[in-house]
């Protein structure tokens, strides 16, 4: 029982002393402060990227038994052993091997995926911006106005495009904005409240 | 760090940060109405929540899983790390929907960017299946860290959905970038997406691209809703009264400032 009741007794007491020293400017509440979320988080992900690695190289190693898409494994393991032992052996300087893997590899692998997002917001605009609807319409026809007046045509087809955009960016989409971060600041009070006083324990694995 | 530095010569005035007072007051109503409305009979008991869309929706959308033979994909964003609210009220989402899984008998997988996630959702789904009398068909493997990179967690995420086909798609917690990108492909395999987000940025593309979209506190009332356990649904009703409080203040601001221009009183 003990150890299924330590994580919610750790969590309640480190919780509700973070809290308090929130309220302090004192050195000593910033110290402790910073010992815990700085120190103590880095120690805890030190070894929990080691349990990461650890785990994605069996989950991997695992795959290519089953025949499960073998190359792409163990392309993934290359990648995962190459780039720390290149940065062991000849360092991460400007022109080290390390430093020619993450800019011919890693960085146009990762510029690639994120240029994806261009033609998804093209697709996910043509689904969402259909006129079905009142609200689907005021969407489209908001959603119009922003992205001609942000192009160098819209002040061309009419100088009044920037002011009402300004306004719809200013007013309506800010108070709905507003409205919905009040929502989320208050969700995340209660939410971190209820894990502080133990009301809610599905967190833990072990029961609600 | 010295532990000298510990012993340094207080200030003892410094004790109680008084800028930060407004906010204590706050927290401290917080406080109150939480305990008030979770540990009294008064505050437990005659409300009702209304229905959330998305939420009424979780069973139906492992059950087609089901039915259709193909895995249910759960992913917490690159965005958060397990310190955030939002992250923890997206485990308390995930281990009811491990409930579902562990008693349809169908594939639960988690991707995650986070080895600390990556190890308490193990130990979630792990005794969620336990609980559900299914501790047999857990499969650890499908819970897995797959890179801290933001673009190569989207690369694999998106990979995973392009070759597992997952009928049922969760995007719980906090997004970046990568939001559209999952959504989008998501969309591609024909999944039922329910998605929710702290991110207000995200929350836009999630509402055009997904089937239903968890809005603001919605994501973080979702256990309480999916659990019907009285004493999480009594603190969200707490969040309620707060929101009133909230709005009581705004409006006293407001006719404060319409009377008398120079006050600033609320900026504190």
């Amino acid at each position: 029982m003990i150890p299924r009741r330590l994580p919610q007794i750790l969590a309640t007491v480190f919780g509700l002393v973070l809290f308090l020293l929130y309220f302090s400017s004192h050195p000593t509440a910033r110290a402790i402060n910073q010992l815990v979320v700085d120190s103590y988080w880095q120690i805890i992900f030190g070894f929990a990227i080691l349990v990461g690695a650890f785990s994605f190289l069996k989950v991997n190693l695992q795959a290519i038994d089953r025949g499960d898409h073998r190359w792409y494994r163990l392309l993934s393991i290359i990648g995962l052993i190459a780039m720390p032992l290149t940065a062991i052996i000849w360092g991460r300087g400007g022109d080290s091997p390390f430093m020619w893997l993450f800019d011919n590899i890693q960085i146009p692998l990762q510029s690639t995926v994120f240029a994806l997002l261009a033609f998804f917001v093209a697709s996910a605009s043509y689904r969402g911006f259909r006129a079905r609807s009142l609200p689907a319409t005021i969407l489209l026809v908001a959603a119009l106005a922003v992205l001609i007046s942000r192009s160098t045509i819209g002040e061309y087809i009419w100088n009044q495009f920037p002011i009402i955009t300004d306004w719809i960016r200013n007013y309506p989409s800010m108070a709905a904005r507003r409205a919905i971060l009040i929502g989320i600041g208050l969700g995340s009070l209660t939410t971190s409240l209820r894990v502080i006083l133990g009301i809610e324990r599905a967190w833990l694995g072990s029961g609600r | 760090m010295h532990w000298s530095y510990f012993i340094a010569v207080p200030d003892p005035t410094a004790w109680l940060d008084t800028s930060k007072l407004p906010v204590l007051v706050l927290a401290c109503i917080a406080v109150a109405l939480v305990l008030y409305t979770t540990y009294s009979r008064h505050g437990r008991d005659g409300f009702t929540v209304r229905k959330i869309a998305g939420l009424s929706a979780v069973e139906d959308a492992i059950g087609r899983a089901t039915e259709m033979a193909r895995p249910v994909l759960f992913t917490p964003g690159w965005g958060g790390d397990i310190q955030r609210p939002t992250t923890l009220a997206s485990l308390n989402i995930l281990s009811h929907i491990a409930e579902k899984t562990a008693s349809f008998d169908c594939p639960l997988l988690f991707p995650t960017h986070d080895p600390v996630i990556m190890s308490v959702a193990q130990e979630v789904v792990r005794e969620s299946y336990a609980r559900s009398g299914f501790a047999d068909r857990y499969r650890e493997s499908d819970i897995q860290y797959v890179s801290s990179s933001q673009f190569g967690y989207a690369a694999a995420v998106d990979g995973l959905i392009a070759r597992n086909k997952p009928a049922a798609i969760f995007l719980l917690g906090t997004f970046e970038a990568e939001s559209l990108i999952f959504a989008e492909t998501g969309n591609s395999v024909g999944a039922i997406q329910i998605a929710g987000t702290d991110s207000t940025i995200q929350l836009a593309f999630f509402i055009v691209a997904c089937d239903y979209t968890l809005i603001g506190e919605e994501l973080f009332a979702a256990s309480g809703y999916l659990s019907s356990n009285r004493a999480i649904l009594a603190s969200v009703r707490a969040q309620d009264l707060l929101k009133l409080v909230l709005v009581a203040i705004l409006v006293l601001a407001v006719i404060w400032a319409t009377i008398d221009p120079t006050a600033d009183w609320w900026k504190v």
